[in-house]
């Protein structure tokens, strides 16, 4: 090879020289990014004068860095796209943080760029200094320290490369503000050199594959338990995954991360496991022969007491880590792969084996599944003079369901009831803070959900507590005109926490109880929202159908039974087919044991 | 015996699980924090580390090779492979211990102090281990010894009740037999 050869000539605009603000900016361009959610200061101020001058990008201006997270985060998951946030150095950076591990553990892309002091500063406890890099280390997919600028334009491209490939996670990149004023060569996403040789395995073995279809087909009690991994795969994957419950006649069940890949409406659908999941998939799921996870972990709150897990089943994985493999549970067949990918190859694999299901066998499972379902564990005596947290999503199910709606929620009781009242039929739309449980996510979360669709129904399904802690973003919803609803499922009460020291404490209700709540319509009106509020029943219907037709932010404070609890639910420490249902609630205190109450 | 394919994977004999030494070798980016970000996966899952060692062993390529032992189940082991394989400035994970073709090496420093028989003893089995003598005074030998792990373990043994009053370790280093690389 002679030397020219292997000198490809860049084209001219590569070779462009930029300041490290001004690479950042068209790095973010060339990346396809329209909006980016941040909030400036001392050690960022380079980049913002570089957005200042950029009118393709969208800035939306947040009211906590934490905010900044979130809101990317529903922009990342309603759309598909990565999230990308901006913010200073030190407290721009920790505030972050919360968002940012949200991100990790609800497998979410994310590129965060984080403002730094100069290099020759670092280490000295300068202002507004910390070490956002090892403070990020655990807590992102990889993370960056640009110490110079002809790096930058590699970082960034590499950054969105890894955020958004194999499992999804945040990525942080920190650059010092001397960085920021550097100059350097661009180079755009097809001329960098990346230093990291990172390919995640997305097409399934083929000889695994062949193993589990076979296992499938010879099972007589196949159940499909998918999540946030088929939504992550991307549209597709949904299809592909209702192709194969076509295929398969299994029941399809889901976790929390994953409501929305399989639709609600097909009769396969036994709704979502887990602690407050529905009575007919807990007990799917243990009574199963072969159980089929796809993108889904089995979280704690999935199994239930680990040794009682589904124990007469035959198990295959499928997901793009391989480390979720065997992690918390053992599993017979075990596929790396992409969930779109392996389910293409899963379907391949069906037809051109001929495989076929016992249909007398699925019949007998089929007619077991219906008597757990006639169970009807949803069911709730309504009130008269008081309206029930699960009649209040119900009839917002009833308004929204025939709108383009997208949900998010905050955490807690009123989180599990929009999952189960709620009906998905569509993957993207439902965002909800699964792994790290995150209070106060749903709020900023409806702020990037409406930037990505601002004609869109966005509802947050909130909390009174919860959405306390990040209400500051309704000025944001203010600010860009954007038409989001807060419906607030309020009883006063850390409604979970107070649940768990009813039942598991004696109840002694210790510091669970909101001694003083904002008026919630006078806060919206503080905010230039509209706030609306609903005391009894009677006046439920026509306040949603209001709140919906407005179009502008609504506050919506809906007065519900205070000491209602979520049910059904698995005792922390119980295995999945001793669930419990709203009418045996009576004492749980007693039938937890003491290890049980040592679980979280 | 444990059933070798039984019909659920709780009837696997977990009971039966020892805990292994396992050595990894990886070969990673060399980069600032790569160490830190390698030490602390196992620091935040519990995971314990016996020895470490780490030096770039590529300047062009910007590689590093770190040589890890650890000790765990076979679950646990298999656990560390995959979070060593996950982390985006990893280039290649091999299990040294699986491997029959795998070597591994340490080498040691070790001071004796002694006087007499007991002095002319210890040059005894530093010769038959083919230990160097680097320093000496009239009253110590500092040997240089390299082997497996357990044959330096061995000559620690046997020098301790000969005045063995300091150790010091490089941990173990790992490379396959055969013209294959990793």
């Amino acid at each position: 090879m002679t030397a020219h050869q292997t000198i490809t000539a860049p084209e001219a605009a590569d070779t462009e020289m930029m300041s490290g603000a001004e690479i950042v900016v068209r790095s973010l361009l060339d990346q396809g990014v329209e909006v980016l959610f941040g909030y400036p200061g001392g050690a960022v101020l380079p980049i913002y004068d570089a957005l200042f001058a950029e009118p393709r990008l969208r800035h939306i201006l947040v009211r906590h860095e934490q905010g900044a997270t979130h809101a990317a985060e529903g922009y990342a998951r309603s759309t598909g796209k990565p999230g990308v946030v901006l913010v200073t150095s030190g407290p721009g950076a920790t505030n972050a943080v919360t968002g940012i591990v949200d991100a990790l553990m609800d497998s979410i892309p994310l590129v965060v760029i984080t403002g730094q002091v100069a290099t020759h500063l670092i280490g000295t406890d300068a202002f507004q200094e910390c070490d956002t890099i090892g403070i990020t280390r655990s807590i992102t997919k990889h993370n960056y320290l640009v110490k110079n600028v002809d790096d930058l334009p590699r970082i960034m491209h590499e950054a969105f490369h890894i955020a958004t490939s194999g499992r999804p996670g945040p990525v942080v990149i920190d650059i010092p503000k001397d960085v920021q004023f550097g100059k350097a060569a661009y180079q755009g996403p097809q001329a960098v050199t990346h230093a990291h040789d990172y390919r995640p395995q997305v097409k399934g073995d083929a000889g695994r594959i062949a193993e589990a279809v076979t296992l499938i087909a010879q099972s007589r009690r196949p159940i499909l338990y998918t999540g946030g991994g088929v939504i992550n795969a991307g549209p597709r994957a949904a299809k592909l995954l209702r192709e194969f419950a076509e295929l398969t006649g299994a029941p399809v069940t889901s976790t929390l991360m994953g409501l929305g890949a399989f639709p609600a409406a097909d009769p396969k659908w036994l709704g979502m496991l887990g602690m407050h999941g529905s009575f007919e998939a807990n007990h799917a799921m243990h009574d199963c022969d072969v159980m089929v996870a796809l993108g889904a972990r089995f979280d704690d709150r999935v199994t239930g007491r680990l040794d009682a897990f589904a124990p007469t089943s035959r198990k295959i994985h499928v997901d793009i880590d391989a480390s979720s493999i065997g992690k918390n549970v053992r599993c017979d067949v075990g596929i790396v792969g992409d969930a779109a990918s392996v389910l293409e190859d899963m379907i391949a694999a069906w037809k051109s084996m001929r495989l076929s299901v016992d249909k007398t066998a699925l019949a007998e499972w089929w007619k077991q599944i219906e008597v757990w379902r006639a169970r009807d564990c949803f069911a709730y005596t309504p009130d008269s003079k008081l309206i029930k947290p699960q009649q209040a999503v119900e009839r917002l199910y009833h308004h929204a369901k025939d709108k383009d709606v997208y949900i998010t929620t905050e955490v807690g009781q009123h989180q599990m009831w929009a999952a189960q009242y709620f009906r998905f039929e569509d993957p993207n739309r439902w965002m909800t803070s699964g792994g790290l449980g995150t209070m106060g996510y749903g709020l900023p979360a409806a702020v990037g959900v409406q930037i990505a669709h601002p004609d869109s129904l966005v509802i947050d399904i909130a909390g009174d507590a919860s959405v306390q802690m990040t209400m500051q973003e309704m000025a944001t919803a203010i600010q860009y005109d954007l038409p989001i609803k807060i419906f607030i499922l309020n009883n006063e009460w850390m409604g979970m926490v107070r649940q768990w020291q009813q039942l598991l404490h004696g109840e002694r209700y210790s510091h669970s109880y909101s001694e003083s709540l904002p008026d919630f319509v006078k806060m919206a009106e503080a905010f230039g929202a509209v706030g609306l509020r609903a005391e009894h029943p009677g006046e439920l219907d026509d306040k949603i159908a209001e709140m919906i037709s407005v179009r502008r932010p609504v506050l919506f404070d809906c007065r519900v039974t205070k000491e209602e609890n979520c049910f059904p639910m698995i005792p922390s420490g119980k295995a999945h087919n001793e669930m419990i249902l709203a009418q045996e609630a009576r004492d749980l205190g007693s039938i937890i044991d003491e290890a049980g109450k040592r679980l979280v | 015996m444990p059933d070798p394919q039984p019909a659920s994977v709780y009837d696997l004999d977990h009971k039966a699980e020892v805990e292994n030494l396992a050595t990894f070798a990886v070969l990673v980016d060399n980069e600032p924090g790569v160490l830190h970000r390698l030490v602390g996966l196992f620091a935040a899952r519990g995971y314990n580390i016996e020895s470490l060692t780490v030096a770039e062993t590529d300047r062009n390529a910007h590689t590093s090779r770190v040589t890890i032992v650890t000790r765990g189940t076979p679950h646990v082991l298999g656990q560390i492979e995959a979070q060593l394989e996950k982390m985006v400035s990893t280039r290649h994970v091999q299990d040294v211990t699986r491997d029959p073709n795998g070597l591994e090496r340490e080498l040691a420093l070790v001071k004796v102090k002694s006087l007499g028989a007991e002095r002319v003893e210890a040059l005894r089995v530093a010769d038959i281990f083919r230990a160097r003598v680097i320093d000496t005074t009239h009253e110590s030998f500092v040997f240089e010894i390299t082997g497996a792990p357990n044959k330096i373990d061995k000559f620690a043994e046997l020098m301790r009740p000969l005045g063995l009053v300091e150790l010091s370790r490089t941990g173990v280093l790992s490379i396959t037999r055969g013209a294959d690389a990793l």
